[in-house]
């Protein structure tokens, strides 16, 4: 198809009035922006305004939805359930956003030495962020099992008494957060890694030139030359913990003792599990509002620090 | 700092924690191929007695692995493909060509990278299923064929180009295909590559989308098919793991052999997207 409207356009153009030219060249730009551009908003802007009106509806997907205007969303405020599923996502967005970027920097600068070995290290480091974390989560279900699990076995050689991990509720989410760090962390890694090999060379050398030592060096020149990254991984980790599924899908199915289900779980058990459209998207909603809201605040709170990224 | 040991401290940091990263990844493997009384003790062994091949055998003839392995290959090989043509296509249009509504469209295209898939999929599957692609291979593959990150992607780098060589090539008379065609994709193919890495790597590795949308189990993709597969067989852990190594071996294989291209994508998401 393009090929077609770029072979006549070109043919047509010398000839054309100046009005005619522009419309070609309109067809032109279309033919080739046109298909990724219908493809991609009509796979996201239009569906989400749909959401918008699925969520003002009480629907199971066949018989026809009856609108409850904004019910859904208030009975979402007070459902015992959506609350213990936004604490977890809560808990898990905070124990994981600022150790993986604390992992994400140590790992970073550990592996930005010219030392031996530095090329078995990066690639035994990044490898886990390659694989699905649907393996990923099975693998875990393996080495954290109570019974015959690797992890358990470390412990047992550290004099630790035997944990019971993923089938525990108070332990099931700190897991899935350790097994996510795992998971994630090469991602961060790449990315400071990135940013270090930026910082000017000469910059670090003047510092220890002037008798500056490394952990002044360290604090004064490397951290601030790493905030704005940060903030870019700020948002990233964030939108990754709250959007966490194929780890618990994988491991805890949102147990033990709903303990793991997290806000994008307890959607999908509503709409796919219980068929509760409306209200699934509702919730979606809410957590759409959240998510953008942190990213956000992460954004302001970085400018009002100095550092222009966005 | 060298004085007191015979190699670099960073040493004791870095073989831990490779260590640690890795051992699951090597267990995995180990364990795909041990026999299900050598997995069930305590403590656990690493290395296996002898090579099992039962956890791939049962695996292959118990359930249509093979078969969603190929769903995966099919989904995406046409996921890379289209992103390639598309995204580089519509990145040219956005970078290089005037048209009207290019900035709006742009700008729209930018905007939908906030709207997160959990919004996304229950309309997303309502419509697939007006249109009666609900639990085919097609619903899995659909929403790969081209992202906004792609168009982005390709767009930046676009603009990054020297545009002389373009008008050159428009006044020895080429018209706009083919100029795209014969002069700027070839120069684009880092910038594809990048593309088609994280195309690859997003599409072989999705569960939620799949999992929402099919439920026909030889249409399952390889990560459905294991996720729901462990759902039903908790403790056939060699199964778990062959299915494991033949979800993750072909990424990790190509990670191996092209370490660069795959970092570099990850920093490009990471820095630009």
């Amino acid at each position: 198809m393009a090929l077609t409207f770029a072979a006549s356009s070109h043919a047509a153009v010398r000839k054309a009035s100046p009005l005619g030219r522009a419309v070609r060249r309109s067809l032109t730009g279309w033919a080739f922006a046109g298909p990724a551009t219908v493809l991609v908003v009509g796979l996201s802007l239009f569906p989400a305004i749909w959401a918008f009106f699925i969520s003002r509806a009480r629907w199971n997907g066949i018989s026809p939805g009856v609108p409850v205007g904004w019910s859904n969303y208030q009975r979402l405020a007070t459902d015992p359930d959506m609350l213990a599923a936004a604490r977890h996502t809560l808990l898990l967005t905070v124990l994981f956003v600022p150790s993986s970027i604390i992992l994400g920097i140590v790992v970073a600068i550990a592996l930005n030495q010219r030392i031996r070995l530095i090329g078995f290290y990066r690639t035994c480091i990044f490898v886990p962020y390659v694989a699905s974390a649907a393996a990923t989560g099975i693998l875990a279900g393996f080495v954290f099992n109570p019974q015959f699990g690797a992890a358990n076995d470390v412990l047992r050689h550290l004099g630790i008494p035997q944990q019971q991990f993923l089938e525990s509720p108070t332990q099931a989410l700190y897991v899935i957060c350790l097994i996510a760090l795992w998971g994630e962390v090469g991602f961060c890694t790449v990315i400071y890694l990135a940013a270090l090999q930026d910082i000017p060379r000469e910059l670090v050398e003047a510092a220890t030139m002037d008798g500056a030592s490394r952990w002044r060096v360290f604090r004064h020149i490397t951290l601030p030359e790493l905030r704005p990254v940060t903030v870019f991984t700020a948002v990233w980790q964030t939108i990754t913990a709250v959007q966490l599924f194929d780890l618990i899908y994988t491991t805890t199915r949102g147990g033990p003792l709903n303990s793991t289900q997290t806000v994008v779980y307890y959607i999908y058990e509503l709409a796919f599990q219980t068929q509760r459209l409306g209200y699934g998207a509702a919730a979606a909603y809410l957590l759409f509002a959240v998510t953008l809201m942190l990213t956000i605040g992460i954004i302001w709170y970085s400018r009002r620090r100095g550092s222009e990224v966005f | 700092m060298r004085r007191w040991l015979p190699f670099s401290p960073w040493h004791l940091l870095l073989m831990p924690l490779a260590l640690l990263f890795v051992l699951p990844l090597v267990q995995m493997v180990l364990t795909s191929f041990m026999s299900s009384a050598e997995i069930n003790q305590f403590p656990p062994k690493l290395l296996p007695t002898s090579l099992h091949l039962e956890g791939y055998r049962a695996l292959l003839t118990e359930t249509p692995a093979l078969r969603w392995f190929g769903n995966t290959v099919l989904v995406s090989a046409v996921a890379v493909l289209a992103h390639l043509v598309l995204c580089s296509m519509a990145g040219y249009g956005f970078a290089r060509l005037k048209f009207a509504g290019r900035g709006v469209a742009f700008l729209v295209i930018v905007a939908t990278v906030m709207i997160p898939i959990q919004l996304l999929m229950i309309p997303t599957y309502l419509m697939f299923a007006r249109i009666g692609i609900v639990d085919t291979l097609a619903a899995a593959f659909v929403p790969w064929l081209a992202s906004a990150f792609g168009i982005f992607l390709m767009r930046q780098f676009f603009l990054a180009l020297p545009v002389e060589l373009e008008e050159a090539a428009r006044i020895d008379g080429c018209g706009t295909w083919r100029t795209f065609r014969s002069i700027v994709l070839p120069l684009a193919k880092p910038a594809l590559a990048t593309l088609a890495v994280f195309t690859l790597l997003s599409s072989w590795n999705d569960l939620l989308w799949p999992l929402v949308a099919i439920s026909d189990d030889n249409r399952f993709t390889l990560q459905v098919g294991l996720a729901n597969f462990q759902g039903m067989r908790r403790t056939e852990w060699s199964q778990l793991m062959a299915g494991n190594v033949l979800a993750t071996a072909p990424l990790i294989l190509a990670f191996l052999f092209a370490q660069r291209k795959f970092i570099a994508t990850m920093t490009f998401t990471g820095l630009k997207g």
